[in-house]
């Protein structure tokens, strides 16, 4: 974490167009793609869930959705500090990323909704992974209708042709995704092992009344 | 076939029980006029003609869900949901049923909605029109699935709406799309697109929702 912040902040060169402002680049996107990774993980675990019925996948995808949602906020956040610095607004429409990521919080909000709502058991162990799976599914189709109704103000840095920046840059912008997705999992290990406990106590507890 | 015979008798179940109690098609139909008499109020004198479309499609949502909100509640006040459950037939035929039945109300309310949008504000092409439809049968299909989820749930109404709107965006850009691009045809495809994947998915998934 500490390296990547160094190598964010000190060493890669500054971008032409945009300064200092563009070093928030190395932060946004390996947030932004954590949280993809973790709903993804979520929805790969709700999979297990209704294919295996072992109740231990419930609590996994709970968690890595509860950090996806968190880190999609911080992306959010992250998102409009860099629009207010490069373009001058705090939050423009024809960001298809920026709009996409609101579409999928907004939907991952309305899964802890539902899962507040239920009673706990089998049944909302369930419910929450078919929602789950519905937002894998979400992602992309988001992001086609988004496409659609579209507009090219973001940058674009990953193209076919690989990624457009320099050596120095990508190799920043890899060691950040790495310290992040490094810091999701640790995250993920630790709200996991707190949920388990949690679960333990009360299990026990239910045991000695 | 005795799978289509089982989904034409819980449409069928569905839309007697509409018409003896007429609990929801009134609703609907009321709820979409007055909405769109609200909207002669709400734009501005001059506004453009796309802001009336994208009205119309904030009309249609809501209509929608309005009819799915009612969409399992017979169901849980007399307890038939356990019998459909334990009965002979595939799980997902109870939720095929139920879109049908859901649609149909839909169609029902558009059928004077559309015209009467027609009268008040715009004319709709033929684009437009077949877009109603193809967001018709995802959002019925989506939603019968989210309905039936939100029901076993304590706040019921105030969750249907949350679970169904972030999914009913891409319909939304959809359908506007297709009544006011001049290249409708990438709308009407992506529609169909959307269509399919969720109505697979909520199909398959159908079963773990219900069963205890």
């Amino acid at each position: 974490m500490g390296l990547a912040l160094l190598l964010a902040l000190v060493v890669a060169p500054e971008d032409a167009d945009q300064g200092i402002s563009q070093r928030i680049f190395y932060i946004h996107v390996p947030i932004a793609l954590t949280a993809y990774f973790c709903f993804g993980l979520g929805a790969v675990k709700a999979l297990l869930l209704l294919w295996r019925g072992d109740e231990r996948y419930d609590l996994e995808s709970y968690v890595a959705i509860h950090q996806g949602t968190i880190f999609g906020a911080l992306t959010l956040i992250t998102g409009a500090i860099w629009a207010r610095a490069s373009w001058g607004v705090w939050w423009t429409w024809s960001s298809n990323q920026l709009v996409l990521f609101l579409v999928l919080f907004l939907f991952y909000c309305a899964y802890f909704m539902l899962r507040y709502s239920l009673e706990e058991g089998p049944r909302r162990a369930r419910s929450s992974a078919v929602y789950a799976l519905f937002g894998v599914a979400l992602i992309p189709v988001s992001f086609l209708a988004i496409r659609l109704a579209d507009d090219f103000i973001h940058p674009t840095v990953f193209t076919r042709d690989g990624p457009q920046m320099s050596g120095t840059m990508f190799a920043t912008f890899c060691t950040c995704w790495g310290a992040v997705t490094l810091l999701a999992y640790v995250l993920y290990r630790i709200e996991l092992a707190g949920k388990r406990l949690d679960a333990d106590l009360r299990e026990l507890r239910e045991a000695l009344q | 076939m005795t799978y289509l015979s089982d989904v034409a008798a819980l449409t069928r179940k569905d839309l007697r029980v509409e018409l003896r109690g007429r609990d929801t098609l009134p609703a609907m139909l009321l709820f979409v006029l007055s909405t769109l008499v609200v909207f002669h109020f709400a734009l501005p004198e001059g506004s453009g003609d796309a802001a009336a479309y994208g009205l119309l499609w904030v009309a249609i949502v809501f209509t929608a869900l309005l009819g799915l909100a009612r969409a399992w509640v017979p169901e849980h006040e007399h307890g038939v949901l356990d019998g459909l459950v334990l009965a002979p037939c595939d799980r997902s035929a109870i939720w095929l049923g139920k879109t049908l039945a859901t649609l149909a109300f839909l169609v029902a309310a558009q059928v004077v909605a559309l015209p009467a949008f027609v009268v008040f504000f715009q004319p709709l092409d033929g684009a437009a029109l077949a877009g109603v439809l193809l967001a018709d049968i995802g959002i019925c299909a989506v939603g019968s699935l989210m309905s039936a989820m939100a029901a076993a749930g304590r706040a019921r109404e105030v969750l249907l709406p949350v679970l169904v709107l972030p999914l009913a965006i891409p319909l939304v850009v959809g359908g506007v799309g297709a009544a006011v691009s001049e290249e409708g045809g990438r709308f009407l495809l992506f529609l169909a697109l959307y269509d399919g994947v969720f109505a697979v998915l909520s199909w398959a998934s159908f079963e773990y929702v219900v069963t205890e």
